[in-house]
């Protein structure tokens, strides 16, 4: 929602034929029939995107066909498919666009990778430049013609 | 030395060239893979006869265009003329009528003309979900086997169809004539 | 008539910024004092006329003037006084408006208060900063005029978006332009040093404050963001990584690096390439927030008429930003010193390792924002990079840099030693395993992740307090002048911000961990409980608002049958957008959790659904928020700055008892 709130604030439109509300998501309670369908449920929807918002989860967003989405998460928990297969079967109609945990596949990779190769150049920036200032002879802190102005201020003072 | 300052200005170049082509992107195109998939199957009510089942199967037989729409969505409204077009030039369209109510979706239709040769009554888009809809207008190519061809998310235009839908169309139905052929002239030989 | 005004002041700041990036520039080159001075009448002349013209667009929304087409569709009859006020700013063309308007109040306040830097420096500050101006205003007068006319006008507006009717609105655009916009004016002190080959422990100490400044304003406006979200939407959530949240999130994590690398090169004249590249990138990371936002490339999948214009000229002005500025980086960064020597362990190899962290953040989220762009512009796919991916890559990124927290301060200069700094901090150390350990406990169930952020944030706490004990030195003194050692504004400063990073890092760690969220159905007389505590509804009734109509529902919060609040959650109708409802949640603050609902939507019956949160340490994060904010401004309030400024009269290389060599470069 909060996308939506920046982006009013600014002044874009949105698309009307999605069914756009501002209002929150709330609808009919849920009911499960144990801990593991609600966690399951729970976790899915936050991972789902709904397609026709501007960045929202199924979660948040208000529009119809998130509603329609979580609907279908529901039926399908209920019904004892696990999460792997709900998030195949919206995967199969909305593409990879739907997930927002990207999955690791040939075009992700480097998405994947990119923190620890991020991590890793950054500890061994932080490794040549500590052992090439280390390695730096001590100079002293100042040059004669600094010192003699220092001397100077100090008389002034 | 060198090396430190050419880094951040390549780093830069790519990043310019990269939002530059962001920028002239075509952003509304959403993924649809459903395109070469056989039609999801659903079962609903028939929009004219709510006794009468309505599955995928009614879409299938001959090249024909799948159209989701309601009478709330005003660019549904504004594609109409089209598809009454080509319902006058002789495609099928079958339809979704998406969300809607079927008294108001009757009246519509009745006043305006009804291009739909089979209309899906969907009030909770049950089959929207299956069939991957985002919103309406949405329209589908499905060939003579039922596989999805193509997918328009948004409203049709005369030049899309010009460009896009109509060659199409032309293309399945001479792939539909070859298959049958072939199929006939198998059963020659076999007889 | 009265808008033309508007737009004609907002023309001849244009020209005036246009004078202002040339006329103290060529002085400064020639060495004409004439030409130099100019510099600072014209910043003050183009922050008038920038005033004059934003003063006109408040005022035709004051007045209800239709006639204007943004005010038209902003703002109607009976929006209240206050959001007409704050209406200015509710969309693209008068936010972008207020945006040019800080940036004027920017350069007038470098003119004003720094009266007493070298006069060659500060005309190149203000024409570096004449020229972002002119990119700005010309961006706001071409593309985005705020003073268009609609003739003849309609009879009413269609009315501000109810989201942007609320308080938060009033804080959050003008803080997070403040400071957006502030990073501008560290680029221009950084340009500037460039240009005049001047880069020394002094230029550190004249372009720190703005920094911190600017610094202070973006955490705010990020934090007053984030709070209305989490309060006024009734999301319960405070942070989305949305591309656009991201946006500002982007400069905050570079520009405190910043901070930290401007303090190694001005106590110890270190890291002078790598401030300077941080500015240009904090700065270009500002101009691509805009991009990002105004431009429809990420957000928009579903904005149908964006205006390829805008991006066009945003990306133009990216360009010549980091061309032009990394040209002069090239062409002069070779010629600045390094700093001086320092050991594997020590405050400066401390602080490198904070600014690799904290770069590394911000590739990584600049990656994951960017890469569904890149592989949609190379035709590999459409994918969507959300909260799961971000939380997963940022928090291991943000550990380490919590455990240096604490460390740094208590490490000296130059050279350190590791044994030294655990015999002085092995208690602390055990004392927040320990208490870390256990506090999970007293919420819920054990985690280790939720764990080790709260060590990590006692460690934090623990560290500043053993610091500052350090440094009231020997009891035998008296108290009041002990403690006026410790007052000594960035000290403090220092440790109240970091203290404020280990409160928000609590709050992180407990929210997210432990909050409970439920969704029930209640009809009047009926209860839900969640976390312990019991909702009852009482009943619903129907509230008038200024310029809406509202659902409200009383609920009564009870927790062991004891009454905690009375909690009135809305759902609100608004005359002009109707069919747009808004929520209007309804919280209960404590120090240790926040209870909170929202109303959905009337189910069948009188049977209404709600949604019941408990969060647990929110009031963490706001406090949190405003100690590192009010951190940064003490730091900035420093004395030595002061006397820095007026102690400087003339360029030369000043040798600074406290500081390592000052730099030879060419100017």
């Amino acid at each position: 929602m909060k996308r939506s709130l920046f982006l009013s604030l600014l002044g874009l439109p949105l698309w009307l034929a999605a069914g756009l509300a501002m209002a929150l998501a709330i609808g009919q309670p849920v009911e499960f029939d144990n801990e593991a369908q609600k966690r399951q449920y729970d976790t899915l929807v936050r991972e789902l995107r709904c397609t026709v918002c501007q960045s929202e989860t199924i979660h948040e967003s208000n529009a119809e066909l998130a509603a329609d989405m979580r609907r279908r998460v529901y039926d399908m928990t209920l019904a004892g498919h696990d999460a792997d297969a709900i998030i195949e079967f919206m995967v199969q109609r909305y593409g990879d666009y739907v997930r927002y945990r990207p999955p690791l596949q040939a075009n992700t990779w480097l998405l994947w990778a990119s923190p620890f190769l991020l991590m890793f150049g950054g500890a061994l920036v932080w490794w040549r430049i500590v052992v090439g200032r280390r390695g730096m002879a001590e100079r002293p802190d100042f040059t004669e013609q600094e010192r003699a102005v220092l001397e100077r201020l100090r008389h002034d003072a | 030395m060198k090396l430190r300052l050419l880094l951040p200005l390549l780093a830069t170049l790519a990043l310019l060239g990269l939002l530059f082509v962001g920028l002239g992107m075509n952003s509304r195109d959403l993924p649809s893979p459903l395109v070469g998939k056989p039609a999801p199957a659903f079962a609903l009510e028939a929009l004219e006869d709510a006794e009468r089942l309505i599955t995928e199967q009614d879409f299938i037989g001959e090249v024909a265009l799948v159209n989701v729409w309601a009478t709330w969505c005003s660019t549904c409204r504004s594609e109409k003329p089209l598809l009454m077009e080509l319902a006058a030039g002789g495609i099928p369209i079958h339809a979704f009528n998406y969300r809607d109510e079927r008294d108001a979706a009757l009246r519509y239709l009745g006043v305006s003309g009804n291009p739909y040769r089979t209309i899906a009554y969907d009030p909770r888009g049950d089959a929207g979900i299956d069939w991957g809809v985002y919103a309406t207008p949405e329209t589908y190519v499905l060939d003579a086997e039922g596989v999805i061809r193509y997918k328009r998310i948004g409203p049709l235009s005369r030049q899309l169809l010009l460009d896009e839908v109509l060659p199409l169309v032309e293309k399945l139905r001479a792939e539909q004539l070859r298959a049958e052929k072939l199929r006939e002239a198998k059963g020659v030989a076999q007889s | 008539m009265v808008a033309e005004l508007g737009n004609f002041a907002l023309i001849l700041a244009l020209c005036l910024a246009l004078a202002q990036s040339v006329l103290p520039l060529v002085g400064a080159q020639l060495g004409n004092a004439r030409l130099m001075r100019t510099g600072r009448f014209l910043a003050t002349g183009q922050f008038v006329f920038l005033s004059l013209s934003l003063a006109v667009l408040t005022w035709a929304f004051v007045v209800d003037d239709f006639t204007v087409r943004y005010v038209a569709s902003h703002s109607s009859l009976t929006q209240p006084l206050i959001y007409k006020v704050t209406a200015v700013w509710g969309g693209h063309e008068g936010s972008l408006l207020l945006w040019v308007f800080t940036l004027g109040a920017w350069g007038a306040a470098v003119a004003y208060f720094s009266q007493s830097l070298p006069r060659e420096m500060l005309a190149r500050v203000l024409a570096v900063l004449g020229m972002v101006c002119v990119g700005f205003i010309a961006f706001t007068i071409f593309t985005s005029n705020p003073f268009e006319r609609i003739v003849p006008g309609p009879m009413n507006g269609r009315g501000m978006n109810p989201l942007l009717q609320d308080p938060g609105m009033i804080l959050h655009p003008p803080l997070l332009y403040m400071g957006y916009v502030g990073m501008a004016v560290v680029f221009a002190f950084a340009m500037a040093a460039l240009l005049g080959g001047r880069l020394d422990a002094a230029w550190a100490r004249w372009s720190r404050p703005w920094t911190t400044v600017a610094w202070v304003f973006l955490t705010l406006g990020i934090a007053v963001g984030s709070w209305w979200a989490y309060y006024e939407l009734g999301w319960g959530g405070w942070w989305f990584w949305d591309p656009v949240e991201n946006a500002s999130f982007l400069p905050w994590l570079t520009a405190t690096a910043l901070i930290h690398s401007l303090a190694v090169t001005e106590k110890r004249g270190g890291f002078k390439v790598w401030t300077l590249m941080l500015a240009i990138i904090t700065f270009a990371l500002t101009i691509l927030g805009a991009f990002i936002v105004r431009s429809g490339v990420i957000t928009s999948v579903h904005a149908f008429a964006t205006d390829p214009e805008r991006g066009v000229f945003i990306l133009g002005m990216l360009t010549l930003t980091l061309l032009g500025s990394l040209t002069v980086y090239a062409w002069r960064a070779p010629r600045v010193g390094l700093g001086g020597a320092f050991a594997w362990y020590s405050r400066e190899s401390l602080l490198l390792a904070n600014n690799v962290l904290l770069t590394v953040a911000c590739t990584a989220v600049f990656i994951g924002t960017l890469y569904p762009l890149a592989l949609d512009a190379f035709g590999l796919g459409k994918i969507s990079v959300g909260p799961p991916y971000f939380d997963a890559v940022f928090a291991p990124v943000m550990l380490p840099l919590l455990l240096l927290v604490g460390l740094g301060p208590s490490v000296m200069w130059k050279q350190a030693s590791p044994g030294e700094t655990f015999r002085q901090l092995r208690w602390v150390l055990a004392v927040s395993v320990v208490a870390g350990g256990l506090w999970p406990l007293t919420v819920g169930a054990w985690r280790p992740m939720t764990a080790l952020s709260l060590m990590l944030a006692t460690w934090i706490v623990l560290t500043a307090l053993l610091d500052m004990h350090k440094r009231m030195g020997s009891a035998r003194q008296p108290l009041a002048a002990r403690l006026r050692k410790v007052m000594r504004p960035s000290f403090l400063g220092m440790h109240l911000a970091h203290v404020g990073l280990a409160l928000i890092v609590v709050a992180i760690a407990m929210v997210n961990t432990y909050e409970v969220e439920r969704d029930v159905r209640l009809q009047p007389g009926q209860s839900a409980s969640a976390a312990g505590f019991d909702f009852t509804l009482l009943r619903m009734e129907t509230v008038r608002g200024p310029n809406w109509d509202a659902d409200q529902a009383v609920v009564e919060v009870q927790r062991n049958g004891r009454l905690v609040a009375t909690l009135l959650p809305q759902r609100r109708y608004y005359d002009t957008h109707a069919e747009m409802p808004m929520n209007q949640a309804s919280l209960h603050r404590a120090p240790t959790r926040d209870v909170y609902v929202s109303l959905g939507e009337r189910l069948v019956g009188d049977a209404w659904s709600f949604r019941l949160y408990y969060k647990p340490y929110m009031f963490w994060m706001w406090s949190g928020a405003i100690l590192l904010s009010l951190g940064g401004l003490l730091a900035a309030c420093d004395k030595r700055y002061r006397l820095a400024r007026n102690r400087v009269v003339r360029p030369q290389r000043r040798p600074e008892a406290t500081t390592a060599r000052p730099q030879e470069v060419a100017g």
